[in-house]
């Protein structure tokens, strides 16, 4: 069941739709939430959950063979929303794993590729990471510096990667990178001679999931490693898309998080003799906190139905990264004023999940970005380039 | 093995109940598989991890909604479902209910038959010993443990009693109802639930189970529900406010002289 469900979006679910999310929901409950306090409080990743996941199938959720199960785009949506409840960096790793990792070697693999690397992704038995960005190339990635030449059955690998979700525990490594001019993806696996990774420390946001950066030096890659079916920078974004699609669902879970603890805390905080909740600021903040979720929960609903028929181009989903992240981490601010000093205690969900947004707002293309993505849509005119 | 389970759907124990008309308005409320009835699921799921050759079908008398608890015992991973459906099915008692299951039950054929311990919306406990009566079959009730003779023909299982555990030997056929403890029952996988769709739930109607409308024989239900009433609100409590020297003061005359309680 839809824990805030203003407009009745549970009678547009299908059976197994249902299930999904209640089965999603029930993991988080009895498995994340206990944990995540610590978790994010001391800068680890719960690793114990990954081969946990990968048991109940939410990192094969994307692809039908070695082990998956396909589910549709609004199911996947909706466990998106459910990890996103415990925690951000809980979804980020699914995210990575499942629309970033086995996503496009199922999409851009040989069958030998696949067979070699598919079952123990899905399994959750090996980790991978997504390698694009880099120290000077963030929102702009086609200036990438990374670079791969060929030399006999080997690429030979050079470049630096920043910021990179489950790099520190990763055992594959998707790395893009030039070769004579054009953007291709290898699948660099861990502990090749010549690569180093380092965790990034001091993160304020996302602390319950592990970032790293990865160097090469001279790293060579075997000629097979390279994914043949991938022809420059725009195979990488059309992965993106898949992943920012579970960012707009993922977030909401964020989002009903601190609404649920901002709602009971205007009932039962005290002021002035009377509970919050009874004066018309704090109802005005409510009010709009729920109105914004519910459009967004709408939107969602909508896009998935959309891409379960082929229909969506990479700028309807902008719309519904760039919205719903702002909804969110909006909620997450309203909801943080709210519980007071409270707000600022990590014992409530509310301010971990108000920090994570702050990743989730930059990464997947930045709100700007996006913004920019629509205004071209709209007008015809490049605002970039 | 032949497993029969008999599971039924519930209304959520963390919804806010209403009342409307004299009955709980279900209308906008989560509606769960028991709980106690997964334990049921998942002990059946585990024998049958154990000894592949078993066969586990799930068992519901109920209103449409209840093919979604089927739904979720098969996503679990039982084998198959049979839903007793009919309007006439809705308000039967609880022995009712029981020689309706025995006679869908009879047909089915079985070595073992799970239930829940009790449902968590009417408390009753009645469907399981009431069914093993019908049946003429051993019962034991809230078993929190389960184990097997090596031929399988024999169950030795544990129970729970005050203060203690009782352990209970009997030979198969036998009806079990299901207690906390017994297991940690499984979340359905995505695997699980997407092969549910494919699994069949066979519905059974009145007259296929020879339920006697004309007559009312059947339908007779000596147990009557007459109405249904919300607990009472607890009352407010009272603040006492001021220096703690004058709340005390104030604590104990109220403790003393208007709940006299000290
Ligand atoms: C927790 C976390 C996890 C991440 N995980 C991964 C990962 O797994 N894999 C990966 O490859 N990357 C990952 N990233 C990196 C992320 O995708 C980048 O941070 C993001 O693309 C932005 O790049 P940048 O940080 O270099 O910011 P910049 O591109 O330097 O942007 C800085 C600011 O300038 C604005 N800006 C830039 N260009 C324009 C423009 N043309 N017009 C207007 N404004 C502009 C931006 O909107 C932003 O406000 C992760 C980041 C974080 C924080």
């Amino acid at each position: 069941m839809f824990s805030v469900d203003f407009y009745d979006i549970e009678s547009h679910l299908t059976d197994d739709e249902k299930l999904i999310r209640d089965s999603v929901a029930g993991f988080v409950d009895r498995e994340v939430l206990p944990g995540i306090q610590k978790s994010f409080e001391s800068g680890e990743f719960p690793f114990q959950l990954i081969k946990r996941m990968g048991q109940e199938g939410f990192l094969g959720a994307s692809v039908d063979t070695h082990g998956g199960t396909r589910i549709s785009p609004v199911a996947y949506g909706l466990m998106m929303q459910e990890l996103e409840r415990g925690d951000s960096g809980l979804r980020s790793f699914v995210s990575v794993q499942s629309s970033l990792v086995i996503y496009p070697i199922h999409q851009f693999g040989t069958n030998e590729q696949k067979d070699r690397w598919l079952p123990g992704l899905i399994s959750g038995d090996k980790v991978g990471c997504f390698a694009l960005t880099e120290p000077d190339y963030g929102s702009d990635p086609s200036g990438m510096k990374a670079k791969a030449v060929k030399d006999g059955d080997a690429y030979v690998l050079n470049g630096s990667k920043m910021w990179i979700t489950s790099a520190d525990i990763a055992d594959y490594f998707l790395t893009w990178a030039y070769v004579d001019g054009i953007v291709r993806a290898f699948v660099v696996e861990k502990g090749s001679p010549g690569m180093t990774v380092q965790p990034i420390k001091h993160k304020f946001s996302m602390r319950a999931s592990d970032t790293g950066e990865i160097h090469f030096i001279d790293c060579r890659v075997p000629a097979e490693n390279m994914l043949p079916g991938v022809d420059g920078l725009s195979t990488a974004l059309g992965c993106l898309s898949h992943a920012r699609y579970g960012i707009a669902w993922g977030v909401l879970g964020a989002a009903v998080a601190c609404y649920q603890e901002a709602v009971e805390h205007s009932k039962s905080r005290i002021m002035f003799q009377k509970p919050i909740g009874a004066f018309q600021l704090v109802q005005e903040k409510l009010a709009d906190m729920l109105t914004d979720l519910t459009c967004a929960q709408l939107l969602c609903l909508q896009l998935g139905r959309m891409m379960a028929k082929d229909e969506v181009h990479y700028t309807r989903i902008s719309m519904a990264k760039r919205n719903n992240v702002r909804v969110a981490l909006d909620i997450a601010r309203k909801a943080r004023d709210i519980l007071g000093a409270s707000g600022i205690s990590v014992e409530y969900s509310t301010i971990r999940h108000m920090l994570n947004l702050e990743s989730v707002y930059t990464y997947e293309g930045t709100d700007s970005i996006h913004t920019l993505i629509l205004g071209k849509k709209i007008t015809g005119l490049d605002a970039i380039h | 093995m032949r497993i029969v389970v008999c599971v039924k759907q519930v209304i959520d124990t963390a919804a806010r109940i209403v009342l409307k008309d004299g009955a709980v308005d279900g209308t906008n409320l989560a509606k769960v598989l028991n709980p106690y009835d997964e334990f049921a699921v998942e002990e059946a799921i585990r024998i049958r991890e154990r000894l592949p050759d078993t066969e586990i079908t799930l068992i519901s008398l109920g209103p449409e909604g209840f093919r979604d608890a089927l739904r979720a015992g098969l996503a679990m991973g039982a084998d198959k479902a049979v839903h007793l459906l009919n309007p006439a099915f809705d308000d039967v008692d609880s022995l009712t209910a029981s020689r309706l299951l025995a006679k869908a039950i009879t047909t089915l054929g079985f070595d073992l038959i799970l239930c829940g311990r009790q449902a968590v919306d009417d408390d009753m406990a009645q469907i399981g010993p009431a069914l093993a009566v019908y049946l003429d079959i051993p019962c034991v009730t809230a078993v929190t443990q389960l184990e097997f003779s090596d031929d399988w023909n024999r169950a030795t299982v544990t129970r729970q009693i005050e203060g203690g555990s009782e352990i209970i030997e009997s030979p198969l056929p036998i009806l079990l109802t299901c207690q906390k403890g017994l297991n940690q029952p499984r979340l359905p996988s995505f695997k699980g639930i997407m092969a549910a769709k494919k699994k069949q739930i066979e519905t059974i109607t009145a007259e296929k189970l020879g339920f006697d409308f004309i007559t009312g024989n059947d339908s007779t239900s000596t147990v009557i529900a007459t109405g249904l009433k919300l607990p009472s609100l607890r009352d407010k409590g009272v603040m006492l406010d001021g220096p703690a020297s004058d709340a005390v003061v104030k604590l104990v005359k109220s403790l003393r002289d208007t709940e006299k309680v000290v």
